[in-house]
């Protein structure tokens, strides 16, 4: 057994009991949904902070920033605006949402939707598309863990397959206060590795200077604009933004949110989590860094970069100037990275249908202790449903689906964060521009061979490329107003059960 | 005070107009305006953020 795979052995170990231990801390009754899904709304300043830390900086954003930087250059880049636009969002906004959401005990987006609105079709929609937008997300974090697991030396899919098995006993018995203690490791070990990596590799390679000296120049700056082309710098842009209105609205990142102790706490969060975005910025840097590494061309990666391609980037780029004890715990750094949100993630989905599509449909008058049992099953099903999905298909497939889900997810923004605050909004108006949203969005991302997000929009002859999900939503939200002013329902009234709230 | 909540509008004022960045010099340390002009701005963000958590007292929720 070689150095590396011992030392990321040991600290997979390590989390494993804590995911176990998990269920005794901060005791709660476990088959409440708020309980074993939101962690009883209980976490403070501190763990949410590592919690949403591990949960919204996934391991799979950790190899595809820098595989981006790799392949495609600056582009990769808009990670940054895009993280730096996600908080003051969150500041505004989330805390009275957090606030509706426990004084009514909504678990999901959807529950709120419902509750809103009284409009239980409007709920589905919003339900039915966090778990789409999910699932492959899901299955992308087997994908980063399976990268740096080849990357050990282990062939095959046993190891995956283990690991992913370890992670769904500990979720099914401890609930969302598993990865909110497994993500205090994960964050500790991601930033040892960044402060070695920036401090380490720039020394070998001759610096920073050196460094993008020799990054050529297309790579090194966005294209600019011609005269019949706006060019990357739009498409850069709206990347930024349409990412950041959508992330908050996945069902994890909501789940994380809500399991706050109070709006205080999600508030001091939105100053605090910055601090990953500059560890997320420094390891976009790897990108640049392995190019210049020249890793691509060396033959001990040659078969790890023909199985994944840019994603073998910053694995190789660790071997190569890493002592393998080192490599092991940044290893270790990724693969613990893929359990937080994946846990996270299939938590999420079990709560959007046990509440949203279980309850509703199926059996109104569950009870609490059955309503989280169900939701304890969907979870393993989903971690299930994403495991056989990265094994049977090409990893490509759950790439290209994960980039329509920022498409999908989008077109709730009309009814989860608008609802918050536009009392005239009509629940058939939103829930036609969702559909115009979905329908628009999964069109273009069809047009563009399901293989990229930046739709050449034409206007006026000259073509401004735009991220697909800002367009689709701008159509969601013109027929959402229009339609909702022509039905002229005057107030949301009697039916809004949230209305006395603000 | 609520008007201290435009102040958040500036990080996206400041990083949605890509042509003012996207360029190489002035270099600092060696790292181009493009890269050290946004990843600067995570902090000023968090800096803003923190001024309007003070100015606008406790949350009302």
């Amino acid at each position: 057994m070689n150095i590396a795979l011992l030392v990321f052995s040991i600290l997979f170990v390590v989390v494993t009991a804590m995911g176990f231990l998990a269920s005794r801390w901060r005791r709660g009754d476990l088959s409440q949904l708020h309980e074993w899904g939101l962690g009883g709304r209980r976490f403070g300043t501190v763990i949410i902070w590592f919690l949403l830390g591990g949960d919204l900086y996934t391991a799979y954003t950790f190899i595809a920033v820098p595989a981006l930087m790799f392949g495609a250059g600056a582009l990769g880049f808009f990670a940054v605006p895009y993280t730096i636009m996600v908080y003051p969002l969150m500041f505004v906004v989330f805390p009275k949402l957090w606030s509706v959401a426990r004084a009514k005990g909504y678990i999901t987006a959807a529950d709120f939707v419902r509750g809103r609105f009284s409009s239980s079709s409007l709920a589905l929609a919003v339900a039915v598309t966090g778990i789409a937008a999910t699932m492959p997300y899901i299955a992308l974090q087997l994908v980063g863990m399976e990268v740096v697991l080849q990357a050990l030396g282990m062939r095959g899919e046993v190891a995956l397959v283990i690991a992913f098995v370890i992670l769904a006993a500990y979720t099914y018995t401890s609930g969302l206060r598993a990865p909110a203690m497994i993500a205090v490791v994960k964050d500790l070990l991601v930033y040892i590795t960044i402060f070695a990596a920036i401090i380490i590799i720039p020394a070998k390679i001759g610096g920073y200077e050196a460094m993008f000296d020799s990054i050529p120049a297309p790579k090194l700056l966005l294209g600019h604009a011609t005269s019949h082309s706006l060019g990357p710098q739009v498409a850069y842009a709206t990347l930024a933004l349409g990412s950041a209105l959508a992330l908050l609205l996945y069902p994890h990142a909501m789940t994380g949110v809500l399991s706050s102790s109070s709006a205080e706490v999600i508030r001091r969060n939105a100053v605090a989590l910055p601090a990953y975005s500059i560890a997320l910025g420094l390891i976009a840097l790897l990108g640049p860094m392995a190019l210049a590494a020249g890793v691509a061309s060396l033959p001990a990666y040659a078969e790890g970069f023909k199985q994944f391609g840019a994603n073998y980037a910053v694995p190789a780029l660790f071997m190569h100037v890493f002592p393998p004890w080192f490599v092991g715990v940044a290893f270790a750094a990724i693969a613990i990275g893929a359990l937080v949100p994946a846990a996270i993630m299939s938590i999420a989905c079990a709560n959007l249908f046990t509440r949203n599509i279980y309850r509703e449909y199926y059996k109104p008058d569950c009870e609490a202790a059955q309503e989280s049992r169900i939701a304890k099953i969907v979870s393993l099903a989903v971690k299930l449903g994403a495991l056989v999905f990265v094994i049977a298909l090409p990893s490509q497939y759950a790439i290209q689906l994960q980039l329509l889900g920022g498409i999908l997810i989008i077109q709730t923004l009309p009814a989860v964060l608008l609802g918050l605050y536009i009392g005239w909004l009509n629940p058939r108006a939103l829930l036609l521009g969702w559909v115009v949203g979905i329908g628009s969005g999964i069109t273009m991302w069809a047009q563009l061979g399901f293989s990229s997000t930046t739709y050449p929009l034409v206007l006026l002859g000259t073509t401004v490329p735009c991220y697909a999900a800002v367009l689709s939503l701008v159509l969601n939200l013109a027929i959402t107003v229009l339609l909702s002013l022509a039905l002229n329902v005057p107030k949301a009234g009697p039916q809004d059960e949230t209305a006395q709230m603000s | 005070m609520r008007w201290s909540k435009l102040l958040l509008l500036i990080p996206y004022v400041a990083v949605s107009y890509v042509p003012f960045y996207n360029r190489t010099p002035p270099v600092i340390a060696g790292i181009p305006f493009f890269y050290w002009y946004q990843l600067l701005w995570i902090p000023l963000g968090s800096i803003l953020l923190f001024i309007v958590l003070r100015l606008s007292g406790p949350s009302k929720y």
